[in-house]
């Protein structure tokens, strides 16, 4: 109920970060992060292996929780001691992960519907029900027209760029307003790629905001709203599409590993 | 759509219909079991061919099948419980001391089941809180409850002879109509709401998962920690309840009652098809699978060959089940032993 009535409220900002800081006993995975999406953006987070993307995600959607600072969602104060996964897809929180959003050996239909079941009140899955929105995904939203995947097929015998399809849909479905994608493209064929790419788009046209963890860089800059660059745990740049060409970006971050080298030495 | 993915799909579809068509749930292990009763009704006419035999694996496979249902829970988790034998006894204990001591069979019943769930409660704490694999804490509480039946009889047997006749042997160990044992009933019921558990219930669902892929499970929003330590539970409530039957029948408990289930009941899951590595799971299939294990014995007696073939000829039976449904699961596996092979050659 809580999460109908934020939704509909107008806000500024789907999600605020203010001063995050998370460590891990001498570790410093995050330092003083402020971070600000707004409610229809595509943000592009960059940074090397290690630099603290996916632990800044997991403290966005609730696995862990910051050893320092504040997170506003639609502009109200997350109480950490109620914020969880759980939570967090209770506001419309959803995050694909890199190989970890659909269980291999199971059926689209219970993937789709895994942790959210349309159950009766006894707790039994109503399955007819959940096959029949699942091929509706699939077909509407989706386009899987024609290439033999139905809402009974498992997982593992889509290819990659469908995967990453089936979680996305499934995050519209449930009308996320932000969706998380962590590195969708990595080891696809170059028409996987296109097919994620138009999927991460879908997202924008939808009027939902994004934030795009990614490798490759021209990926990243040809969608993004904006750029952020992380370095060890800390935010580092923060560039507006059409700021930086995507030769400018390559050797801003160049520059970057080079001169953190030098620091690391120094 | 690019034409590499219509020729894929029109692949895919094919591979759909051929689906379909074997989507009868334990198809092969039904067949093979059917095959099994032919072989035996061929080369043991005078046994097979009579009701006794058939009333006979009624009343010994029950037990087994009720442990094997609850296994098929756990493993499709991805997880092991060898506990249960020590299940059989703890639970016959407390059923067989109240039954003597406070001449209550009743409360006997209530804590054989509260016995049996204690048990679990254990295993699926320290499972899922403290993180020890659950193979090496059951094999632990395996010896641990196992001790504590024999010191609290003592070590002896109990004569449950009183029993015969009244309603609590009626209602576990009774016959229906004559000819129908209760027990088999029993475990019929149980594996027939499992199966909807596991196929139709969120838990079914959750367990699927969990046993699929932990991470998966935990990104979903699943409790992992919950969900184990209710799937232990409910293992340890079927091995009371599994205790029971056995003790019932047996009108007798002694504290090595749950000696020799251990195998069976493994095989019996892992012949019915459910995945070793968890996240698919059949109750159909062990259903059948422990019937089969349950037959053989009688069986291969029966048909002239001496006992103390029994157990090699299981031993064989059970690895070349398990292997037959790897190579199915994963055919990738058959290429593996092949190049193998071939290396040899070489």
């Amino acid at each position: 109920m809580d999460s109908q009535a934020a939704a509909e409220r107008s806000y500024q900002h789907i999600v605020r970060a203010e001063g995050i800081s998370l460590s891990y006993g001498k570790i410093r995975a995050l330092s003083g992060i402020d971070l600000a999406i707004g409610r229809n953006e595509i943000v592009g987070l960059i940074g090397d292996n290690g630099a603290g993307k996916s632990t800044l995600i997991k403290v966005l959607t609730g696995v862990v929780r910051p050893t320092a600072g504040n997170l506003y969602i639609r502009d109200e104060k997350v109480d950490w001691t109620r914020y969880s996964v759980r939570e967090a897809h209770r506001l419309r929180f959803e995050t694909v992960y890199q190989e970890k959003s659909l269980g291999e050996k199971q059926p689209l239909w219970r993937n789709i519907f895994v942790g959210r079941q349309i159950t009766n009140r006894f707790g039994f899955i109503k399955v007819a029900e959940q096959r029949r929105i699942a091929n509706d995904i699939l077909k509407n939203q989706l386009g899987f027209r024609g290439v033999g995947i139905d809402a009974d097929s498992t997982i593992s015998k889509l290819s990659g760029g469908e995967r990453q399809g089936i979680a996305i849909g499934r995050a519209m479905h449930f009308d996320s307003d932000l969706i998380i994608l962590d590195e969708p493209t990595v080891a696809l064929a170059i028409s996987e790629v296109r097919k994620v790419l138009d999927f991460v788009r879908s997202i924008k046209t939808s009027g939902r905001a994004c934030i795009y963890i990614e490798h490759n860089l021209a990926h990243v800059h040809e969608l993004a709203d904006r750029l952020i660059v992380l370095d060890r745990g800390r935010i580092v740049a923060d560039i507006k599409s059409g700021e930086m060409t995507l030769e400018e970006l390559t050797k801003f971050l160049i520059d970057l590993q080079h001169g953190g080298r030098n620091v690391g030495v120094g | 759509m690019s034409t590499h993915l219509s020729t894929n799909g029109a692949g895919r579809a094919r591979g759909l219909g051929l689906h379909r068509l074997g989507h009868v749930e334990g198809l092969p292990i039904i067949l093979v079991c059917i095959l099994l009763v032919l072989f035996f009704v061929i080369f043991a006419p005078r046994v097979f061919l009579h009701w006794p035999i058939y009333f006979s694996f009624l009343t010994t496979v029950p037990p087994m099948m009720v442990l094997a249902t609850g296994l098929t829970l756990v493993v499709a988790a991805g997880e092991i419980d060898l506990s249960f034998p020590s299940t059989l006894a703890f639970s016959g204990f407390l059923f067989s001391v109240c039954t003597t001591s406070l001449g209550s069979p009743w409360l006997g019943v209530l804590a054989a089941l509260a016995g049996g769930a204690l048990v679990g409660v254990v295993n699926g704490l320290l499972v899922a809180l403290v993180g020890v694999p659950s193979i090496i804490v059951t094999i632990g509480t395996q010896f641990f409850w196992a001790g504590t039946a024999s010191i609290l009889s003592g070590g002896q047997s109990d004569a449950l002879q009183q029993l015969d006749g009244t309603a609590v042997y009626e209602i576990f160990a009774g016959d229906l109509f004559g000819f129908l044992p209760m027990q088999f009933l029993w475990a019929a019921a149980i594996a027939v709401v499992t199966w909807f558990i596991l196929n139709r219930h969120r838990f079914g669902e959750h367990v699927l998962f969990i046993g699929d892929n932990r991470q998966v499970a935990r990104v979903a929003g699943i409790n992992v920690v919950r969900e184990t330590i209710k799937l232990f539970t409910i293992m340890g409530l079927l091995g009371g309840f599994a205790a029971l039957l056995l003790t019932l029948e047996n009108l007798n408990y002694f504290s090595t009652q749950g000696q020799g289930y251990l195998l069976p009941a493994l095989a019996g899951v892992f012949i019915g098809g459910t995945s070793v590595f968890g996240g698919t799971a059949t109750i159909v299939g062990t259903f059948f699978g422990t019937f089969i294990i349950g037959m053989l014995e009688a069986g291969i007696v029966a048909t002239g060959i001496a006992g103390f073939w029994v157990q090699a000829i299981e031993g064989v039976i059970f690895v070349a089940a398990v292997t037959l449904h790897l190579i199915v699961e994963s055919p990738s596996k058959l290429k593996t032993l092949g190049s193998f092979v071939g290396l040899h050659r070489g």
